[in-house]
């Protein structure tokens, strides 16, 4: 006992993992209280006005008799936690993975276009980063732009982008792609100018010194310092990513995607099934920013500054 | 850019600009001044040097000292071509800085060590190599001869916050080494160490510099490092930034620390502090 609490207290950084849980299943505790009480006070009224006469013809329900009708309805307001993990349960283990009707087939799709688009993105990103901070010109031309351009409503511009892109001939992966891609650059432009900055004088007279050229400099020192701006803001871009590849299967009527999943969903009213998809999504963005910070971990394990 | 440079760097003996055809002297420094435009309308404009004239011949230890603000530093910039000249003429190996610094004639030691922490020991000393395009085999067998030559074998896969002070400055100076410049400089180098490890390290650079005679320009504010390492002292005074007083060293050429206590040391580090002084009193 006595070793592991010194090895604890000899890593402050790593915690042991009832300390690490302990907080998580707190939230996760009191996110579940909530929801169930909100399920029950949501779903009240068309319990009493829908269901219970049914079951109950002669109007004799008890509040037990409420609650649980109130957790297991069949289109809820607010669907309980535990009919959601059903339903994404039998749709995981009930179907094959190539079947419309298993959410890790939607997720699979919607995971390509924000791949797709975020490679993109990250390319791009660090291309107008890499411009912006060798021309004062383009530091001046290009920065409002970029700005801006992310104040137009994504759910606005996502129609016309694929209109124009499907009059090209472009459909399936690239205009999805291409709207989680107009999603994921700015982060990563934004981190990129400060990290492509963020050398010290010291550091670029020592380059200088070496006679290297502008080019040795961005692979050398630049971009090496870069890193550590760039990895927090590729967390931020991939979870948007999955947002704007998301928003992109909406208005094309996808036949696949959790977007499209979550449109189906609403037009039949199918509540438990919006919500499987909206956790399936979460689940999604969750683990892709996991894999981008184990990615992190294992670029920048040597690093130590300070 | 690039282009040029691998050029010079592939001949830097190839003289551009040598009018004295003779022996160019390793720094020539000519009327030298450097004037900063005063920050308010009504303040006088900074003279950080002002007519600097200093010749350092091939193979000399020469150390600048003076109180801060007396622009030392400034005139190893200068050389270093870190910084512009408002006036006068400087001439490296006899060429301008500017040419010299991209014909790989010095190594720069910075106060700090300035070691990218992402590289390892080794990789921090194969920087330079590597931007001069040497093969990785070379560039990795000279960096590791250049770590054995202060002391580092056997730390070259650590990483620069894994060493004490010391050490990470010794790694610069490797750094600073390893391409074999003809000439080194130094900016107050071991200015951030204590006192043990100063003297260890002054002593290091002494044998460093016995065995290979390399020019060396070394900016100081230590009296008693001044007078142990150098072969002439150039004393400085502020405002204006200017030559007080060239000291040639009357210590033998082989040193070791036990020379502080003698005689001769004493006298010459007096000499130092009167040089230092007149310039304060200068002032007053």
């Amino acid at each position: 006992m006595a070793t592991t609490t010194e090895a604890t207290a000899m890593k402050p950084g790593v915690l042991s993992l009832t300390d690490r849980l302990l907080p998580v299943a707190t939230v996760l505790a009191f996110v579940l209280a909530l929801w169930y009480g909100g399920a029950v006070g949501l779903n009240r009224a068309g319990a009493i006005e829908r269901i219970l006469p049914n079951s109950h013809p002669n109007g004799d329900w008890t509040t037990a008799d409420l609650i649980t009708t109130t957790l297991n309805m069949e289109r809820p307001v607010l669907p309980a936690p535990h009919q959601v993990a059903a339903d994404l349960y039998s749709s995981l283990v009930d179907w094959p993975l190539d079947s419309p009707r298993n959410l890790l087939y939607h997720a699979a799709v919607t995971a390509q276009s924000t791949l797709v688009g975020f490679v993109l993105g990250t390319l791009l990103g660090i291309a107008l980063a890499a411009a912006i901070v060798h021309s004062r010109t383009l530091d001046r031309a290009l920065l409002p732009w970029i700005v801006a351009s992310q104040t137009v409503p994504v759910l606005a511009i996502a129609p016309i982008v694929l209109v124009i892109l499907g009059s090209l001939g472009f459909s399936g992966v690239a205009p999805k792609a291409t709207i989680a891609m107009y999603l994921c650059f700015f982060p990563v432009t934004v981190a990129m100018v400060q990290g492509l900055r963020a050398p010290q004088r010291i550091e670029t007279e020592l380059m200088h010194t070496y006679a290297a050229s502008r080019l040795q400099a961005f692979w050398l020192l630049r971009m090496p310092s870069a890193l550590p701006y760039l990895f927090p803001s590729l967390r931020v871009a991939i979870a948007a990513g999955v947002v704007g590849a998301m928003v992109a299967e909406l208005p094309t009527g996808a036949q696949a995607g959790l977007g499209a999943k979550l449109l189906t969903g609403s037009y039949y009213g199918n509540t438990v099934g919006i919500w499987s998809a909206l956790v399936m999504s979460a689940l999604l963005g969750l683990g892709l920013t996991m894999a981008v910070a184990g990615i992190e971990r294992l670029v920048l394990r040597q690093r130590r500054v300070g | 850019m690039n282009a040029p440079d691998r050029r010079a760097a592939a001949a830097p003996t190839t003289p551009i600009a040598a009018p004295s055809a003779a022996a160019p002297s390793a720094v020539e420094v000519r009327g030298a001044s450097v004037i900063y435009p005063s920050a308010q309308a009504n303040d006088q404009p900074v003279h950080a040097l002002s007519e600097i004239d200093l010749t350092i011949a091939a193979g000399e230890f020469v150390s600048l000292i003076g109180p801060s603000g007396c622009g030392k530093t400034t005139l190893l910039r200068v050389i270093a071509d870190l910084e512009p000249i408002t006036s006068g003429q400087v001439l490296v190996n006899g060429l301008t800085p500017h040419a010299a610094r991209l014909a790989r004639a010095y190594g720069y030691v910075f106060q700090a060590p300035a070691l990218f922490p992402w590289r390892t020991v080794l990789g921090n000393v194969m920087l330079p190599l590597q931007i001069q395009g040497r093969p990785k085999a070379e560039a990795e067998s000279v960096a590791r001869e250049h770590l054995d030559r202060v002391g580092l074998t056997g730390f070259e896969r650590k990483y620069p916050w894994q060493l004490s002070g010391g050490m990470q400055q010794r790694v610069s100076i490797a750094r600073a080494l390893g391409f074999e410049p003809k000439i080194l400089m130094m900016d107050e180098p071991f200015g951030a160490l204590d006192e043990i490890t100063r003297d260890g390290l002054n002593d290091q650079l002494q044998q460093l510099w016995q065995r290979e005679r390399r020019t060396v320009v070394f900016v100081t504010h230590s009296i008693a490092e001044a007078v142990y390492l150098s072969t002439r002292i150039v004393v400085m005074s502020p405002r204006p930034g200017r030559i007080l007083k060239i000291i040639p060293s009357t210590l033998p050429d082989h040193r070791h620390l036990g020379l502080r206590d003698t005689p001769e040391f004493m006298a010459l580090a007096h000499e130092v502090r009167e040089g230092l002084a007149d310039g304060h009193g200068h002032h007053h």
